[in-house]
């Protein structure tokens, strides 16, 4: 095929990419008009019917909550397919890694200083954001994503053997897997008693908003938080292993 | 609760309807020209570095659309922990290039 011809398709391609985009465009509902019912009535009964003041959270976790599951497990298992292509066999050896005499700088004061006077407040945020999915704006999945970011500041921070001791591999496995089984197993108890999967069968609390309130809601939030702080913990330590390894040796 | 529609609450710091489209107009055309930025960046340690900056970008935009959830996910996601991935990434296999 000639460069001429490639374009020739090309740009017929694009034109009828084009056409069909902007025939889609047209037809859209306006700007800030949402036509479906579905969306009204959630608002209508999401407070009343789950005392979670945070709609969205009760969408997530109660509504729609099977669909959640299966986006924890594309997490979970991304997770392990990390492991399983970095994460070294016992005995194996690396043949052409240079890490061992490979010298990254040492963080800078600045950098130290920094990364450590914030990690306490990280580790505030995270666990706030986890445990009020069901009051405010927030969830399981920021707060995870929070928490982890905390343990990488500690990296960061050039307090690698700190990092290597607060969060070994065995335990960050193990939390990942409580997190994502967790979420199914509540599912699981809602079948046992009868009910629909991952109906909500745990007392609402009686005033709206209260960080008691909620039920499953609540909980499951807190299963999604371990699981995804555990999952993103678990994926940076598995890329920093070796420099870790390598920085022991070293010393 | 008892309209289905948006209400128009008025607070101590609402922000008159006019002044929030033109800032919704602005933060569009800045995720325009920020996704344009990443686009025509081929240095990959400068890509990371604009994506954590576009990151930033898109929470606001959220933010000035209303949902407050998906800012939250846009920030720790999209301008924290995926330009630190990323990041470890480039490092593992600059590592090995050199």
């Amino acid at each position: 095929m000639t460069p001429v011809q490639r374009r020739w398709i090309f740009l017929g391609a694009i034109a009828a990419l084009v056409a069909f985009y902007l025939w889609g465009l047209s037809g859209l509902p306006g700007f800030g008009n949402y036509p479906g019912p579905y969306g009204d009535v959630i608002n209508r009964v999401a407070v009343a019917q789950t005392n979670a003041t945070a709609v969205v959270s009760a969408v997530n976790f109660s509504y729609r909550g099977f669909d959640t599951l299966g986006e924890e497990f594309i997490l979970f298992v991304a997770a392990s397919g990390v492991s399983v292509v970095l994460r070294h066999l016992r005995g194996e050896q690396e043949r052409d890694d240079a890490s061992a005499d490979w010298a990254m700088p040492r963080a800078t004061d600045a950098v130290r200083l920094a990364a450590l006077a914030f990690t306490g407040p990280i580790v505030l945020v995270g666990w706030y954001l986890a445990a009020h999915a069901q009051t405010t704006p927030s969830g399981g999945f920021q707060g995870g994503v929070v928490l982890a970011s905390a343990f990488v500041l500690i990296y960061l921070a050039g307090e690698f053997l700190l990092f290597k001791r607060i969060s070994p591999v065995d335990i960050t496995d193990a939390v990942e897997a409580v997190g994502s089984g967790g979420f199914a197993v509540v599912g699981l108890a809602a079948l046992g008693m009868g009910l629909a999967y991952l109906a909500n069968f745990l007392p609402r609390g009686s005033t709206p908003g209260a960080v008691s309130s909620s039920g499953t809601i609540a909980l499951i939030s807190f299963f999604v938080g371990l699981e995804v702080a555990a999952a993103f913990l678990l994926i940076v330590a598995e890329l920093v292993e070796q420099t870790l390894l390598a920085r022991q040796e070293a010393r | 609760m008892a309209s289905p529609h948006i209400m128009a609450v008025v607070t101590p710091y609402t922000v008159p309807a006019g002044l929030m489209d033109v800032l919704q107009v602005a933060l569009l055309v800045l995720v325009a020209a920020g996704a344009t930025a990443l686009v025509l960046t081929r240095d990959p340690l400068r890509q990371v570095v604009l994506l954590s900056v576009y990151g930033v970008l898109l929470a606001v935009l959220f933010m000035a659309f209303q949902a407050p959830d998906v800012t939250l996910s846009a920030l720790t996601v999209g301008a924290v922990i995926l330009p630190a991935l990323l990041l470890l990434t480039l490092a593992k296999v600059r590592r090995r290039e050199k």
